[in-house]
């Protein structure tokens, strides 16, 4: 039998505001154990929650991005579980009336063996505002375990997908798209490391063409994109071959090992909590107004679907280039910047696609973390530009650029890079090429082109690389009468 | 000096006729003969109140004193005041220090009223006589056989004894209004969002508000001045303007002070379960207030009898998920030995709640769970938006409702403790204000003889529309400039 697999996502992006969701506690990484746990935090008797309006924004800029309807009346509720790390014995979260509605976004699934690289439609179901818990910490403190209270209301959105995807493929393509798209808009820092960024994914199987949804299994807390992949390979496999040997799927909460490779169930959802979930009645319906958003739109950057027109329309790149170039804001950013130092749009999209790319991938570098300045590269793109160097020393140059030798000019200079353009010196160059090489004059006047560049090759050889091609070119077809 | 009213006081201090020092004294003097008989208080603690006595004379002496400065308070000791144990009632707090303050213990403290101690109360703010406190019941200061009332029970008796000059309390379902009718005190549940609910330990989170308990409504107003304001902590107190809610008390025209007032009589106030002797206190009252001029209204609010199992739906549901804080793990009774994390969880609350509390997170447990949402708590919500809508009816037709505060005097202690239905009973006339989030009060309207012939205090109930505190509080002042009731003390507490 043919099997498909069916994905959807739930992911919880940790929200870059300064304060708690529902107190006034700083929310930044890495502080000693519970110095970031005020009254609220810890939730002693009589402390009261009271919502973080620069929480709701980022919800707001959420539901905007992905086109979606934000709830005029939203509304908190209190899911019940009794947890060390839940200091309320209940965690304020967005039940049956969530912030942001039905959404959407476009992903990239890139090619892979025979199969080309195709755009997909994911539809968002639903974006809710929820606290963070806190951390149990097991082994500080011999034969106890502690609990730190720092992350307790760190404020979460927590983005729910359908089950449109099909592959892992496609699971981890919007997962990249999604962390990329809540980093371009400044709601969340992404750091997956730090937890900032956690996909939970929900697997199951089916036979192919059936419209019935398998029993699915959840897989928690992945953390990186790699690990996803390996984990819905691994427990589509799983699911797939239990069925194949007359096995059933239990819903289950499933935990991945990367050492192993493999997921395996944590608890089963049959004895799954009964949450209690009812409003909060500490805490009023949340009212989002056209003039909120309206306010919260003009504070949004310009979106990636929408710069990558624009580069389209302004600097006549292709729809290849103009997407590549916004998959990410730093990408584009960067691209920008050359653009604005004074490159020129085309080469500048080129030289980050190709060198500056394959430069930070070697050396697994973020954008961000690139030696070499967009200021810097254009400088450079400039002395291409008005013929200083060729396209050829221009890689040199880059190279010295990176390893930080210094300016573009001053590599160029010290380097003797320069390309000849001085119409004497370069016809010098060709008359004592024709000269040297009368066999190869004869061959092309005898109709042979490729003797052409032949005479092309030794002219450049004679320069030492440096006379300009264009003019050498140029200057030999005159010569040649050609 | 035990006896005045807060203006008095104030202007004894203001005279320096006495010094808040020696009025503060006085007051533990009194607790210290009185209170290990009658149990009003929790938590005493001599150093830090004649320390803050101090420092009220100083602010007199500097001229900064404004009309509580200096006054000894008791304090429910269901608020967090920094530095004092607050046990809500409970085991399960029984040595818990607050490291902060309430927002009620905040604005006393800057009002420069002085805290005389923690009153006791039912465990956690459920009952209706003071019986489920873990620290012991509290003595009916009218009769020491007889229960206060509750849950504001120890605060109802510091005001009645005399061993305060007036007390903060909170009513959720009743708990100010039915204990100060059964001492015979004034007592003001305010609209809700009133009063800010920050650090005040929730029971019902959408019910619980807190108000003054004193000796008259003037005192009432005046406790109301200090404790009513906005606060950005609690998301329900509510951003109105300051109020001064003296401003009804001293412009009436002195021959018929109530000319016009609609008092509007529930006709389901005065049914089957009213005491007779209770019923003939509260018809006399009515009685009085024609001839202060006002008119009277019969009114009917039909779903009154809903009231109690409404409250005992959602009171109980948002209480189960209020208390699962006390979980042992933080703070709190946690319990000796325990084998893993679910018997830690299991023991620590098993041992430190007391059975009214238990019997209250299982109903809530249950009502909440899947399945049975829809029925209760749902079911709940739509009737409470019934009984709210009773209301707005029957204020189309008069200006404040009135009846009794509670069904019955005071009854002895331990006669209701094996049933809870007939415990729950005690606020079937002041439930429906909390569900409606109205103001309510009660005030000493005379006494009723009790099954052994002793004279009990019976207490009237005016219910107001939503921010008319200070016309029910001037309602209530204009009755009390006529009457002596609310002056009358037990005996033998000389």
């Amino acid at each position: 039998m043919e099997w498909e697999v069916v994905i959807g996502l739930e992911t919880h992006t940790q929200l870059q505001t300064k304060t708690k969701i529902f107190s006034g506690a700083s929310t930044a990484f890495g502080a000693e154990p519970n110095t970031q746990a005020c009254e609220v935090s810890i939730a002693l008797p009589g402390v009261l929650p009271v919502l973080n309006k620069e929480a709701v924004n980022c919800a707001i800029k959420f539901g905007l991005a992905v086109n979606a309807e934000i709830a005029p009346r939203s509304v908190f509720a209190r899911k019940n579980y009794f947890y060390p790390d839940l200091p309320k014995g209940y965690q304020i979260s967005q039940y049956e009336l969530p912030v942001v509605g039905k959404g959407a976004v476009t992903i990239q699934v890139p090619a892979a063996g025979k199969n080309p690289a195709y755009e997909k439609v994911i539809n968002i179901t639903r974006a809710h505002l929820e606290e963070d818990a806190g951390k149990s910490v097991h082994g500080a403190v011999e034969g106890m375990s502690g609990i730190d209270l720092n992350r307790a209301g760190t404020p979460l959105l927590e983005i729910v997908t359908e089950p449109d995807m099909r592959s892992a493929a496609e699971a981890v393509a919007y997962a990249k798209k999604l962390h990329e798209l809540v980093q371009w808009i400044g709601i969340c820092d992404g750091n997956m490391q730090e937890g900032s960024f956690r996909c939970d994914v929900n697997v199951s199987v089916r036979p192919k063409g059936s419209d019935k949804l398998g029993t699915r299994r959840e897989i928690k807390n992945l953390n990186s994109f790699k690990f996803m992949q390996q984990a819905i390979e691994f427990e589509t496999r799983w699911q797939i071959e239990t069925l194949e040997d007359g096995g059933t799927i239990q819903q289950a909460t499933v935990l991945f090992n990367p050492d192993t490779g493999e997921t395996r169930a944590m608890r089963s959802k049959e004895e799954a909590n009964d949450y209690r979930y009812f409003p909060d009645p500490d805490l009023l319906p949340l009212e989002v107004t056209e003039a909120d958003k309206a306010r919260v739109m003009a504070e949004m950057p310009e979106l990636p679907e929408a710069m990558k027109a624009r580069f389209e329309s302004e600097y006549g790149l292709t729809g290849y280039d103009a997407a590549t170039l916004t998959a990410s804001r730093d990408v584009a950013d960067y691209f920008v910047a050359a653009v604005k130092a004074g490159a020129d749009a085309k080469p500048a999209a080129n030289w980050v696609m190709g060198a500056v790319s394959a430069k930070l991938n070697a050396e697994e570098k973020a954008i961000t973390e690139s030696p070499l300045s967009p200021a810097q590269l254009a400088s450079l793109l400039k002395r291409i530009a008005d013929n200083t160097i060729s396209n050829n020393a221009a890689k040199q140059v880059f190279e010295a650029m990176w390893a930080g030798e210094g300016e573009a000019d001053a590599i160029i200079e010290a380097k003797g890079l320069k390309q000849v353009s001085d119409t004497g010196a370069i016809e010098a160059i060709i008359d004592e090429v024709l000269a040297a090489n009368a066999a190869m004059v004869e061959e092309f006047k005898a109709g042979k082109e490729k003797a052409f560049n032949a005479l092309v090759g030794q002219a450049m050889k004679a320069s030492k690389g440096k006379a300009n091609p264009a003019q050498v070119n140029e200057m030999l077809k005159k010569k040649l009468g050609a | 000096m035990i006896n005045s009213s807060l203006k008095t006081l104030g202007q004894m201090l203001a005279k320096k006729e006495v010094s808040s020092v020696e009025l503060t004294q006085a007051f533990l003097n009194r607790i210290d003969t009185f209170n290990p008989e009658i149990n009003a208080y929790i938590s005493l603690n001599h150093q830090k109140t004649l320390a803050q006595a101090q420092a009220a004379d100083a602010m007199i002496a500097a001229g900064n004193a404004g009309p509580l400065t200096g006054i000894p308070i008791a304090q429910k000791d269901i608020f967090c005041a920094s530095g004092w144990k607050t046990t809500c009632g409970s085991k399960m707090l029984a040595n818990f220090v607050a490291p902060y303050d309430a927002d009620v213990i905040s604005r006393f403290d800057a009002a420069g009223a002085v805290n005389l101690g923690k009153t006791n109360m039912d465990e956690f703010a459920m009952g209706s006589s003071n019986e489920t406190s873990y620290f012991g019941g509290v003595k009916n200061p009218w009769d020491f056989t007889r229960v206060p009332g509750g849950s504001s029970g120890g605060s109802a008796a510091a005001v009645s004894a005399r061993l305060c000059a007036a007390a903060s309390g909170t009513d959720t379902g009743g708990s100010i209004r039915q204990p100060a009718s059964l001492c015979g005190l004034t007592g003001l549940k305010p609209t809700y969002g009133v009063v800010s609910r920050y650090g005040m330990i929730a029971f019902a989170s959408s019910l619980d508000q807190a108000g003054p308990m004193a000796k008259s409504a003037e005192d009432c107003a005046l406790m109301m001045n200090v404790m009513a304001g906005f606060d950005e902590r609690d998301s329900t107190s509510l951003n109105r303007e300051k109020e001064d809610y003296t401003r009804d008390l001293y412009n009436s025209n002195p021959d018929k002070p109530l000319q016009g007032l609609r008092i509007g009589l529930p006709k389901e106030f005065f049914a089957e379960g009213l005491d007779a002797g209770v019923e003939q206190v509260i018809q006399a009252a009515i009685a009085e207030y024609k001839n202060l001029g006002a008119e009277i209204v019969e009114i009917s609010l039909p779903n009154t009898g809903l009231s109690i199992p409404v409250y005992y739906v959602l009171a109980p549901a948002e209480a189960s998920s209020n208390l699962s804080r006390y979980d042992g793990v933080r703070y709190g009774h946690r319990t000796a030995e325990y084998t893993d994390l679910m018997d830690m969880y299991c023991k620590s609350r098993a041992e430190g709640f007391g059975a009214e509390v238990k019997r209250r997170i299982l109903i809530g447990t249950y009502v909440l769970s899947a399945g049975y949402y829809d029925a209760y708590y749902l079911k709940a919500q739509q009737i409470r938006r019934l009984i709210a809508q009773d209301f707005e009816e029957a204020f189309r037709h008069c200006d404040v409702i009135m009846g009794p505060a509670a069904p019955s005097t005071a009854f002895k202690a331990g006669e209701k403790v094996d049933d809870p239905v007939a415990m729950y009973l005690q606020d079937i006339y002041t439930i429906s204000t909390n569900l409606a989030g109205l103001p309510g009060m009660s005030i000493p309207a005379g006494f009723s003889a009790g099954s052994d012939g002793k004279a009990l205090p019976v207490g009237l109930q005016i219910i107001g529309n939503y921010f008319d505190e200070a016309r029910m509080l001037n309602v209530a002042h204009q009755y009390q400039q006529v009457t002596d009731w609310h002056a009358r003390m037990p005996e033998g507490l000389a």
